[in-house]
């Protein structure tokens, strides 16, 4: 499987934002065997940057123990509707991707 | 395989990611660690003091150890960092997050977690680091708990 597009929702609550974004990526840890039993080279996303409005809010380093297809949740301080939200991700293969959603 | 084109085609992705590298810092050294003690020696953290403002939310018992969900948050003041340890996976570092300004100190994710083991969450506020723990029991073969 290889990586894919991201999904993305940023909804108000009280006093913040919740950001909340899926990444299609095997996140593959290098121990798991294919079915000839050849092991499958590590792929795993390593680096998450999360902008508001143009503006790095959340960098975070993750290794090969985040789950398929990864599901992430931060939090924002306010936030208005209509703020820009901006996720991208780099993998351990070069493999880049980033989406972007309104503040609703 | 041809280990030499491997070499070569990893050589080449190198010097193709170098801008990238110097924007994206990994910390191959902590993420390499096989133990949650060298993981953290790694990343700096000495002396973590135990805290209850730190908050762990997860299953106890997690029936698929694929697809754990944990939600972290730290009730520290002036919370910029939060480390997840998950201490008897082959590489217990699992993630390490920095809140900027306008950031809050929380963060929901789902992790692997290959048997039964604690999760710790360690916590940097102004230069003192905090941790906490929860034990998660991981149901071998996903038969349920």
């Amino acid at each position: 499987m290889a990586a894919g597009p991201m999904k993305m929702r940023a909804t108000l609550g009280s006093g913040y934002t919740d950001v909340r974004v899926l990444m299609t990526h095997p996140m593959e840890t290098g121990q798991r065997k294919d079915p000839d039993g050849k092991l499958v080279p590590m792929h795993f996303i390593q680096n998450i940057t999360v902008k508001v409005n143009g503006k790095t809010v959340v960098e975070g380093e993750i290794s090969q123990a985040v789950s398929r297809n990864p599901v992430f949740t931060f939090r924002v301080k306010g936030g208005a509707k209509g703020d820009k939200v901006e996720v991208s991700w780099l993998d351990n293969q070069g493999e880049t991707n980033r989406t972007e959603a309104a503040v609703a | 395989m041809n280990p030499f084109r491997r070499t070569l085609l990893g050589a080449t992705a190198a010097l193709l990611l170098k801008p990238f590298a110097a924007l994206a810092a990994w910390s191959k050294d902590a993420f390499g660690a096989k133990s949650a003690a060298d993981a953290l020696k790694n990343l700096g953290v000495s002396g973590p003091a135990p805290s209850r403002d730190i908050v762990i939310e997860a299953p106890q018992i997690a029936e698929n150890g694929a697809v754990v969900p944990i939600e972290i948050q730290s009730n520290i003041p002036g919370t910029t960092a939060l480390v997840v340890l998950i201490e008897k996976n082959p590489f217990p570092l699992a993630s390490r997050f920095s809140f900027l300004e306008g950031a809050l100190p929380f963060v929901k994710l789902n992790v692997k977690i290959g048997e039964t083991s604690d999760v710790r969450v360690v916590a940097q506020a102004g230069g003192r680091y905090y941790t906490a723990t929860k034990e998660i029991k991981v149901t071998i073969g996903g038969c349920g708990g």
